[in-house]
C-alpha cells in the first residue's frame, strides 16, 4: 500500500523588539544570566503586565504578510502549568482571541506551488531556561528569555514532504525577514518548530495516529526527523511493530531516532482563561492602516521590478531581494545615483566583503543608501577613482562621512588637470629608460611597472583606462 | 505628620509584606506600591502594617498564619478589598471603609488575588477622613494597565449628590438598616424597598471568578523563587507539593481547588465563562436601578460577629455585588452602600449622615 505524511507545524518566532512584552526589559539575545531580569518578568507580587504595542504592531504585520485576518479585538490569555523556567507558573499568550486567523503561505518546491493554510498567529511571552551545573549537582534558572516576545504560527496540516516543510519554513523566514518582524535564527532559538505528523494511506480522507516533535531548531534536524518519524508510523501500520498512540515525542538527533516524552507537563489542562490585568486590545482602522501601510512588497515581486524596469540580472536581483537590508539600502542608493547596475555591483562585491570580514549578516547592515549613491555617482563622474571609493566605502562603516567632503579632504579628487597628469606621466617615463626600452621589445608587463609609479604619484586620483592610454601615447612619443 | 497604615497586602520596600499567608513570611519586595509612593509624596508617615487573613479572601482576618487579628489603631489603614473583609470588619466595628470604584486607584504593587474585582480602599473612623486619604490614592498610574484616565479617576472626587437611595431587600432585616434608613429619610433623602432580582446571583459568580484568580495568581508561589520552600522533597514534583501544602492554610486551599476546578476544559464554558455573563447581567441589573436611584443600600454582612462555622463563600452574598461590578461602595453605620462607578465622593458625603459627622 502506498502512503502519504500529513504535516502540521507549529512555528514559534522570537520578535525583533528592543524590549520584552510585558516590561521594559532588553529582549536582546545573550548577555550575562539573569542580566536582563525586573521584577515584572521574574513574577514577583505586586507586578502588573503593561502590554508592549510594538509586541501587537508586528503580531499585525506577520498576520498580514501571511494573507491573514486581523482580529480587530485581540486579547490575552493565561495558559497555566508549573515548571521552574516559568516564574509565574502560567504564561500570558492568546487563546480566545488571537491577532491573526485564517491565513495563506504559497510556498514552491519540485512539484510546483502550492498553499499552506495558516490557522492563526496568536502572540506570547517566552518561558526562561534551566541550567544544569554538574559541578555541585544542581539545576538553575535563567530568566533572561522569560517574556521576551513570540508569535506562534500554526498552520493547518496541509503539508505533505519535508521538501514541503523545507520550503514553508524558508519562505516564513523570507516574509518575516523581509517584514522585519524577527531575524529568524534558528542557531539563536528565535525560530523554532513543533511538527506533528501523521500517515495515512494515500486517497484516504481520514487523518491517522497523530505524534508531536517539540521544539527542533534546525532545517537539516527536521528533515532527518520527518523521514524518521514516517518510516517509523509506516512500519507500525505494515508490520504492526508497534501500536501508535497520540503523544508528544523528543528528536535525538545525534542518535537520529525520536523517543517518547514521560513529561507528565505535556498531559496538563493549560486552564485558559482571559487575562484580567490586560484589557482587550481594539485594532481601530488608524492602527490597521498605518500597519498595512509598513508593509514591505514581497520578496519575489521586487525581484521581478528589479528584473523588469531596473534591469538587473536574474543572479543579482536574487541576492539582493535575499536581504530586506540590502533592498533598501539598493533602493536608495538607486534613487540618489539612478543607476541600477553601479548600486547593484557595489553592495553585492563591496558592501557584502566588507560584512563578511566583520562577520556581519546582510540584514545586519546599517550601511546608508543615500550616501552609497552618492559615492557610486563621485565615481561615475570621473571624480573620483574606483580604488579611492573603495577606499571612502570602509571609511562610511566606521564614521558618518559625507564622501565627497571626505574625498576632497583626504586628496581623493580626480585632477580634471590633463595637462599636469601628462607631465607626472612625462617625468617618470623619462626617468625610467629601461622600462620603457623593455615595453618598446615587446615586454608588455615592464608597462605595469610605469603603472604602478605614475598611480602612486598621483595619489590613485586618475581613471586607471585613461592613465594607461595616456603613458603609452607619451612612450610613443619619445 | 499624619500617620497611616497599610495592610499586609500592600507592597512596602522598608517593611515586609507577608499577605497573612506563611508562603510569604518575612517576604521584602524590592519596590513600593503606588500607593505607597502617593502617600508618602503627600507627607504621610507609613505608622506600619496590618495584618491581613491570608491572602485577604476570608470573613474579617481570622486565617492569618500568626493569628494575628486587626488592631484598632487610631489612625486611617489603606486596605486592599479582594473579597469584602474590610467592608466586613468595617461594618462589624463601627468603622467607615470604601471600596472605591475599580480603576480609579493603582493596584500596582498589590499582592495580586483576584485581580478583576480587587481595590486599594481606605478604612478610617469617619467618612471625611477616609475622604481625605483617598483623594491622595487615585489618578492614573501606567503600571496598571486596568486603570481609567487621570480626569477620569479624579472626577470620582468630584459633586455629585446622593438624593434617591434604593434599599435593595436580600431577605435581612436589622436594626442598623431601620436606623440608617430613617437618618437618611430625616436628611431630605428618599429611600424606596427595591427587589434584588439577578444581584442575588452576585456571589455564586463572584465565588467562582474569585477563585479562577486566586488559583492563577497564587500559582507563582511554588517553593522555587522566594517564599516559603519546603525543607524535605526529593524532586520536582514533591518540591512543589509539599511547600504548597505546608505553606497555604486550608481556605486559601480549598479556594485553589474550586478555582482550579472552574478552569478545567471540562467546566470552562458552564462555570467559569457562564460567571463572567452573570457578571455582565449583575452590571446591567445595577445600571437599571441607577436610571432611577443614586445608590444602592444593602447589608455588608448577616451577622455582628462570626463563629467558626460561618462560611465566606456565603457571607460575600452582601459584598459580591459591588465587587463582581467593580462598582464603589462605602461602610458606614454598619450598612452598605453601593453607587454608581465614579460616585464616590458623593457615597462618602452621604455616609457621614450615617456616621452623624459633623452633630
Ligand atoms: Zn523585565
Amino acid at each position: 500500500m502506498r502512503y502519504e505524511t500529513v504535516i502540521g507545524l507549529e512555528v514559534h518566532i522570537e520578535m525583533a523588539t528592543q524590549s520584552k512584552i510585558f516590561c521594559s526589559c532588553s529582549a536582546k539575545f545573550g548577555g550575562e544570566q539573569n542580566d536582563h531580569v525586573c521584577p515584572a518578568c521574574c513574577g514577583m507580587p505586586g507586578m502588573l503586565p503593561v502590554v508592549n504595542k510594538k509586541v501587537v504592531d508586528l503580531g499585525m504585520t506577520a498576520g498580514m504578510m501571511l494573507n491573514c485576518h486581523i482580529n480587530r479585538v485581540t486579547t490575552f490569555d493565561k495558559k497555566s502549568y508549573y515548571y521552574p523556567d516559568l516564574p509565574c507558573s502560567y504564561q500570558t499568550t492568546q487563546w480566545f482571541s488571537p491577532v491573526a486567523v485564517n491565513g495563506t503561505v504559497t510556498i514552491e518546491t519540485s512539484k510546483g506551488k502550492k498553499d499552506i493554510r495558516i490557522k492563526q498567529i496568536h502572540m506570547e511571552e517566552d518561558a526562561g531556561k534551566l541550567v544544569h551545573d554538574e559541578w555541585t549537582n544542581t539545576t538553575l534558572v535563567d530568566f533572561n528569555r522569560t517574556s521576551v516576545p513570540l508569535i506562534e504560527i500554526v498552520s493547518q496540516p496541509d503539508l505533505s514532504s519535508a521538501e514541503e516543510v523545507v520550503a514553508y519554513l524558508e519562505r516564513l523566514r523570507s516574509l518575516l525577514r523581509f517584514a522585519k518582524v524577527s531575524e529568524c535564527r534558528m542557531e539563536q532559538g528565535s525560530m523554532r518548530c513543533d511538527v506533528n505528523l501523521s500517515v495515512r494511506p494515500e486517497g484516504s480522507d481520514k487523518l491517522g495516529v497523530r505524534t508531536e516533535m517539540k521544539n527542533m531548531n534546525s532545517i537539516s534536524a527536521i528533515e532527518r526527523a520527518i523521514a524518521y518519524e514516517t518510516a517509523r508510523h509506516i512500519d507500525a501500520l505494515e508490520n504492526g511493530t508497534e501500536e501508535l498512540v497520540q503523544e508528544t515525542r523528543r528528536w535525538d538527533d545525534i542518535k537520529g531516532k525520536s523517543f517518547a516524552m514521560r513529561n507528565k507537563e505535556t498531559a496538563g489542562d493549560y486552564r485558559y482563561f482571559p487575562d484580567p490585568n490586560v484589557m482587550p486590545i481594539v485594532i481601530d482602522d488608524e492602527w490597521f492602516a498605518k500597519i498595512k501601510g509598513t508593509l514591505p512588497e514581497f520578496p519575489e515581486v521586487k525581484k521581478a521590478r528589479y528584473i523588469g524596469e531596473l534591469g538587473l540580472s536574474d543572479y543579482d536581483a536574487t541576492l539582493l531581494t535575499e536581504s530586506r537590508a540590502l533592498c533598501d539600502c539598493f533602493e536608495s542608493a538607486y534613487a540618489e545615483c539612478g543607476q541600477a547596475k553601479e548600486a547593484a555591483n557595489w553592495l553585492l562585491s563591496d558592501v557584502l566583503n566588507i560584512l563578511n570580514k566583520k562577520q556581519m549578516t546582510p540584514d545586519q547592515l546599517t550601511l546608508d543608501g543615500k550616501t552609497l549613491g552618492k559615492l557610486i555617482k563621485l565615481v561615475t563622474d570621473g571624480k573620483v577613482s574606483r580604488p579611492n571609493a573603495k577606499k571612502i566605502l570602509a571609511e562610511m562603516f566606521e564614521s558618518e562621512i559625507d564622501p565627497a567632503k571626505y574625498a576632497e579632504e583626504q586628496g581623493y579628487i580626480v585632477s580634471s588637470d590633463t595637462g599636469a597628469i601628462e607631465a607626472t606621466v612625462r617625468e617618470i617615463v623619462i626617468a625610467d629608460e629601461r622600462s620603457v626600452t623593455d615595453y618598446k621589445s615587446g615586454k608588455e608587463k615592464a608597462l605595469m611597472a610605469i603603472f604602478g609609479k605614475c598611480m602612486k604619484a598621483l595619489k590613485g586620483n586618475c581613471d586607471p583606462q585613461t592613465l594607461r592610454q595616456m603613458i603609452i601615447d607619451v612612450i610613443n612619443s619619445i | 505628620m499624619k500617620k497611616i497604615l497599610l495592610d499586609d497586602m500592600i507592597l512596602t520596600k522598608e517593611l515586609p509584606t507577608s499577605a497573612g499567608s506563611k508562603m510569604l513570611d518575612g517576604y521584602m519586595s524590592p519596590f513600593n506600591a503606588a500607593v505607597v509612593e502617593r502617600l508618602t509624596e503627600a507627607g504621610y508617615e507609613i505608622a506600619g502594617k496590618a495584618p491581613v487573613g491570608e491572602f485577604a479572601i476570608d470573613l474579617s482576618g481570622e486565617t492569618n498564619f500568626e493569628g494575628k487579628t486587626v488592631s484598632s489603631e487610631d489612625c486611617a489603614t489603606v486596605m486592599l478589598d479582594v473579597n469584602g473583609s474590610p467592608r466586613r470588619i468595617a461594618a462589624q466595628n463601627g468603622l467607615v471603609y470604601i471600596k472605591p470604584t475599580y480603576g480609579i486607584v493603582s493596584r500596582f504593587g498589590t499582592v495580586a488575588v483576584a485581580c478583576s474585582g480587587e481595590c486599594v480602599g481606605v478604612m478610617a473612623k469617619s467618612a471625611s477622613e477616609c475622604k481625605e486619604v483617598l483623594s491622595v490614592l487615585v489618578g492614573n498610574d501606567e503600571r496598571d494597565g486596568t486603570m481609567h484616565a487621570d480626569g477620569v479617576c479624579k472626577s470620582a472626587l468630584g459633586i455629585k449628590k446622593v438624593k434617591k437611595v434604593a434599599l435593595l431587600d436580600m431577605g435581612v432585616k436589622s436594626a442598623e438598616l431601620d436606623l440608617a434608613r430613617s437618618e437618611l429619610e430625616a436628611n431630605g433623602i428618599e429611600v424606596a424597598s427595591v427587589d434584588a432580582g439577578v444581584i442575588e446571583s452576585a456571589n455564586a459568580a463572584w465565588n467562582i471568578l474569585m477563585c479562577a484568580e486566586l488559583c492563577n495568581n497564587v500559582s507563582r508561589f511554588d517553593g522555587i523563587k522566594y517564599g516559603y520552600r519546603a525543607k524535605n522533597y526529593k524532586n520536582l514534583d514533591e518540591l512543589y507539593t509539599n511547600s504548597r501544602t505546608e505553606a497555604f492554610g486550608e481556605l486559601v486551599k480549598t479556594a485553589i481547588l474550586y478555582g482550579s476546578d472552574v478552569l478545567s476544559s471540562n467546566n470552562y464554558m458552564s462555570k467559569y465563562d457562564k460567571a463572567m455573563r452573570v457578571r455582565r447581567v449583575i452590571v446591567e441589573a445595577f445600571t437599571e436601578i441607577f436610571k432611577e436611584y443614586d445608590a444602592v443600600m444593602l447589608p455588608a454582612c448577616s451577622k455582628t460577629s462570626y463563629t467558626a462555622s460561618d462560611d465566606v463563600f456565603v457571607e460575600n452574598k452582601y459584598t459580591a455585588p459591588a465587587s463582581v461590578t467593580g462598582l464603589p461602595a462605602v461602610v458606614a453605620g454598619g450598612v452598605q452602600l453601593v453607587g454608581k462607578a465614579f460616585s464616590d465622593g458623593a457615597l462618602l458625603d452621604v455616609s457621614a449622615i450615617l456616621t452623624k459627622e459633623g452633630k
